[in-house]
């Protein structure tokens, strides 16, 4: 798909069934109630000539340019400002108008380089455009007078560049970053003539609160904020719609080309997910894909400590399977196992998921959803009958009280949060369950109503509190349980969250959270209408994470907020495609469409379909796959786009387990800490080449398109078949889309899913079949998936890992906004200028108990092991609790971190590790030894390069 | 496999669904649990380890009492 300029309708599109009619121009238009004269005249096809408009932004009426004259009224009203209504009769285009309109450029352009030529937005430039429309030929007035063609470039963001010698003052990207972004970072400062856009108190924008998310720079229509690509690139020649790679948001964009070469990522305003808005890492920080520690030669070695040596696809691939095939024969059939990765398409999932069952002949397959949200998909299974969230994005604009437990969008899901924030600034209600003051606890006007500031490891206390009070205050939609829900669990459920020892006040003591703040939120969440839960890894990442995850399910059921707009239960998916490697049979227990292996049924019709006999057992799941290679059973691993080695809890465990494996195959964009354990590398290929697509946290599917080759040759979904076909299992495909005709063909949810079909809609949001044709962007409208909903019982089981005297803290991780997951893409980029290192942040109390000062260097001990880490003072903490991320390797973030893992699905517990702190003056003896590995593996790379 | 793992895994599961009010459901859960996600060799561990240590093998006695309830179909 090929597409360039959308069409700008000045002012956003109006909801409503009430029509109105009027005449612009002659010609007859009816348009919602409320839309504007500019809006509805573009629907006509008449574009009003304009500057301070845009359809992503409320009117504003300041450019004076968009002038019509409307029958019957005096003057010259502002059309952007304007609601049309019924019999209106409006000219756009008069000879006084274009008078009016003239004399208003001529004052833009008096104070306006004229250096249209050699200027950045030649050729995008809504000002040049717009000189031309109203047809100016000179400007009376001179270009002497005061001016401020001398004024400075702020130069200071690595992205974007600030030249106020160019601005026109129209505000626009003062309203993007407010109305948008909702981060209130721009204002304009001064009056009249030293009107100027100021981030924050004058300052350069990389020391303002500005969090580079190109709102501002998409609504500038000079060159006054323009993306560096294209002042070094020129102007794209043609753009192509796709899927941005980082979070579960799954935002659209295009990529606007030069032939092969991207020059900027723009969002895409049809996109379902963002409609039109973006964050630092999907907006700016792609150059990772072009980054010179790409490699893009196939490597193998006998052992780690080999050289690598470049060498064919055909003697990589031939080296695999027959080392695969090696092993299998020493150590039997079950002896490999494969890992897919949520940074790969669906299709790719799809396909070493079959190369697992079918070719390796077991079902040794994992991914990395295991160690984040594989709660999610136990958990909501087991209440509702499906894993998976139950609303759009958008649905939040129907949202009356926002439960936000263990997640922090406004880092780690920045387009949404901002979603959230509007609707929030609308005057929803938010309740914060979070054991750290998370930036929506206290964000410009957005206040957390309630923020229960829980102990880390009791969120299902405090889930079963909140439920305790709707039940036994008489809070319970009675009528819609009855209805919806199975009655013996509710029954059951009802008499155990009633308990006494399930009260705020019994459990306060244990979760930290004052009893009275718990019923204050319980009640708002019960009565306060259309209410909605969005959780994160906060949830899942615990040793009750899935209890937690059905805590959750029960409160929005006891409450009727499950099935219609503005309700519901979200999980915020961290990786792009966590959804989609689950949906696509990732899990060893179940194939694509999360059916049990052992459904005879099931697999009689993938067997028929792939023409091997299949296993009707579960087989390993990674931390299983850990055990059994250290116990010496496990000895072959093929690792798709994942880097167990650092995201991974424990990483010794980890290292000694790779360590164990004779033949380690790690496919990825860069030499990654799991490929420093392996034997063969195969060049990866990122989201810019290769077709596919990705499945987010809404269950939409969106398209991923090819923009340039693929850097090392292959596609990862054209390695995987290259693979199979060397292990003796035939796999060939001529392109992605016939890889979704075959899950298509193989699962009921997806049987209405085609590249076609998703191609025409824009995106499909699954189900998607006979049944619901158009795809099911809210779930379990009128009844669950599994029935009834089914109430389970949450009884709170303390963590083991509990505080003593000698690790008497707790630590917890998470993300930060300028870095992704591992770093492993966003290292690679200037969004180091944000964070370049991994902190520990520790509350002043803590710190001073331990003498430590906000930048010292600190060791932190857990069970598992230790790191040194900087201090960081920080108000966010509570006193006990201290935080950190995990983005750089040599932190060893998960060094510290335990072999603790949620009770359904093994997900690890990162949220809750015991660890003293303690200042230092060195780095741990695992970072030094991380070093010397790191740099002999280095040389070993660049020995065979 | 570590036994050892096992039997914190196996006793986490069993804490899940002691709290459920029919003894019976709660075995049954538990086995279930065991059966649908463990890989064989994990299962066929654990009951060894339960045969050959007996009391000393740490599951909880509502763990023990499913893993017999229902070894024919986790063997």
């Amino acid at each position: 798909m090929t597409t360039f300029n959308d069409i700008d309708y000045g002012t956003p599109a109006r909801q409503s069934e009430d029509l109105v009619t009027l005449q612009i121009d002659g010609a007859q238009v009816s348009v919602p109630v409320g839309t504007s004269l500019m809006r509805a005249a573009a629907e006509a096809g008449v574009m009003v000539p304009k500057l301070c408009a845009t359809d992503s932004l409320e009117p504003f009426g300041s450019c004076r340019l968009c002038l019509v004259e409307i029958e019957g009224r005096k003057g010259f009203p502002a059309s952007c400002t304007t609601p049309a209504a019924a019999g209106m009769v409006v000219r756009t285009q008069t000879e006084r108008l274009q008078t009016l309109r003239r004399g208003v450029m001529e004052l833009y352009i008096s104070d306006h380089p004229l250096d249209c030529l050699t200027c950045s937005a030649n050729g995008d430039c809504e000002l040049q455009t717009q000189a031309g429309v109203v047809g100016l030929r000179e400007v009376r007035y001179g270009l002497k007078g005061a001016n401020h063609l001398d004024d400075v470039k702020d130069e200071s963001n690595p992205y974007f560049s600030y030249d106020p010698s160019k601005c026109i003052v129209c505000n626009r990207c003062v309203r993007a970053c407010e109305e948008t972004q909702g981060t209130f970072a721009l204002t304009i400062s001064g009056r009249g003539f030293e009107s100027r856009v100021s981030p924050g108190q004058d300052e350069p924008f990389m020391q303002s609160e500005c969090v580079s998310c190109g709102a501002c720079v998409q609504a500038c229509p000079t060159a006054t904020l323009q993306e560096k690509t294209v002042i070094e690139r020129g102007q794209p020649e043609h753009s192509v719609i796709t899927t941005c790679a980082y979070c579960g948001v799954g935002c659209s964009f295009k990529a606007e080309m030069k032939g092969s070469e991207v020059v900027r990522m723009t969002p895409w305003k049809d996109g379902g997910a963002n409609e039109g808005h973006s964050c630092v890492k999907g907006r700016f920080a792609w150059g990772y894909a072009t980054h010179k520690d790409r490699i893009t030669k196939p490597m193998i070695r006998a052992k780690i400590t080999d050289p690598w040596r470049e060498v064919s696809w055909d003697e990589a691939i031939n080296h695999a399977a027959s080392e695969f095939r090696r092993i299998q024969a020493q150590h039997g059939r079950d002896s490999i196992g494969g890992i897919t990765s949520s940074r790969c398409t669906n299709e790719e999932t799809y396909l070493v998921q079959k190369l697992v069952r079918a070719a390796f002949g077991n079902n040794n397959v994992d991914t990395c959803a295991r160690v984040c949200h594989s709660p999610t998909g136990y958990g909501l299974g087991q209440s509702y009958g499906t894993s998976a969230g139950t609303q759009t994005f958008k649905s939040i604009e129907h949202c009356d009280v926002v439960m936000v437990i263990g997640a922090n969008p406004s880092d780690a899901h920045p387009v949404f949060a901002s979603r959230m924030k509007k609707r929030l600034r609308e005057g929803a209600r938010l309740i914060v369950v979070d054991p750290r003051a998370i930036d929506l606890v206290d964000a410009p006007h957005v206040k957390a109503d309630y923020h229960l500031a829980l102990r880390p490891g009791t969120n299902v206390a405090v889930v079963s509190a909140l439920a305790h009070v709707i039940v036994t205050e008489g809070l319970v939609d009675e009528a819609y349980v009855a209805e919806r829900c199975d009655p013996k669990s509710y029954v059951q459920w009802r008499e155990f969250v009633s308990r006494p020892e399930n009260s705020p006040e019994a459990l306060e003591a244990e979760t930290g959270v004052p009893a009275e703040d718990l019923r204050g939120a319980a009640r708002l969440y019960a009565t306060g209408g259309n209410a909605a839960i969005y959780y994160g890894l906060g949830v899942t990442e615990h040793a009750q994470g899935s209890t937690t995850v059905m805590g959750i399910a029960n409160l929005a059921m006891c409450t009727g907020n499950v099935g219609r707009e503005g309700v519901g239960v979200n999980p915020l998916r961290g990786q792009n495609n966590v959804q989609g490697s689950c949906d696509m049979g990732s899990f060893p227990h179940e194939f694509p469409g999360y059916r049990h292996v052992s459904d005879s049924t099931v697999r009689a019709s993938f067997e028929a379909h792939w023409g091997v006999e299949l296993q009707a057992e579960p087989g390993l799941r990674i931390p299983n796959m850990f055990e059994a290679s250290l116990a010496g059973s496990f000895k072959g691993l093929y690792c798709q786009g994942e880097d167990i080695v650092q995201s991974d809890p424990n990483t010794q465990h980890v290292a000694a387990a790779l360590e164990a494996m004779e033949c380690i195959v790690v496919q990825d964009l860069f030499l990654n800490e799991t490929a420093k354990y392996a034997h063969v590398f195969l060049p990866g290929s990122s989201f810019l080449e290769k077709d596919g697509t990705f499945t987010n946290a809404e269950r939409r599917i969106s398209l991923v398109r090819k923009v340039m080759p693929p850097l090392g040759g292959l596609a990862d979904w054209e390695a995987t078949c290259r693979l199979s076909n060397a292990l003796g299992y035939p796999m060939n495909y001529a392109h992605p889309s016939e890889i979704m005709d075959e899950i298509a063909a193989l699962t009921p949810t997806f049987s209405g899913v085609s590249f076609a079909r998703i191609e025409a809609r824009g995106s499909l949001q699954w189900p998607c079949n006979d049944a619901a044709p158009e795809g099911t962007p809210i779930m379990h409208v009128g009844g669950f998936v599994r029935g009834k909903g089914r109430f389970l019982i949450t009884q709170y089981v303390p963590s083991t890992e509990k505080v003593t005297r000698k690790y008497p803290l707790l630590l917890t991780t998470g993300r930060i906004l300028s870095q992704y997951n591992v770093g492993a893409q966003t290292r690679r980029t200037p969004n180091n200028q944000w964070h370049s290192e991994d902190v520990l942040e520790i509350h002043a109390v803590d710190a001073e108990d331990r003498g430590i000062r906000d930048g010292d260097w600190v060791g932190i001990e857990s069970r598992a092991g230790d790191t040194v880490l900087r201090a960081r003072i920080s108000e966010r903490m509570q006193p006990g609790v201290v935080y950190t991320t995990f983005h750089f390797p040599e932190s060893g973030a998960n060094v510290i971190t335990t072999d603790n893992s949620d009770w359904a699905t093994n997900c690890p517990e990162y949220k809750v590790t015991a660890v003293q702190v303690a200042r230092v003056l060195q780095p741990s003896g695992w970072q030094r030894e991380y070093k010397r590995f790191s740099e002999q593996q280095e040389e070993l790379l660049n020995h065979g390069r | 496999m570590d036994a050892e793992n096992l039997v914190k895994m196996a006793n986490q599961i069993g804490d899940f669904f002691a709290a459920f009010p029919d003894r019976a459901e709660a075995l049954d859960g538990i086995a279930g649990h065991i059966r649908k996600f463990w890989a064989p060799p994990m299962r066929r561990q654990l009951l060894a380890h339960v045969d050959a240590s007996g009391a000393a093998a740490g599951v909880s006695p509502i763990v023990n009492e499913a893993l017999q309830a229902y070894r024919e179909q986790l063997a």
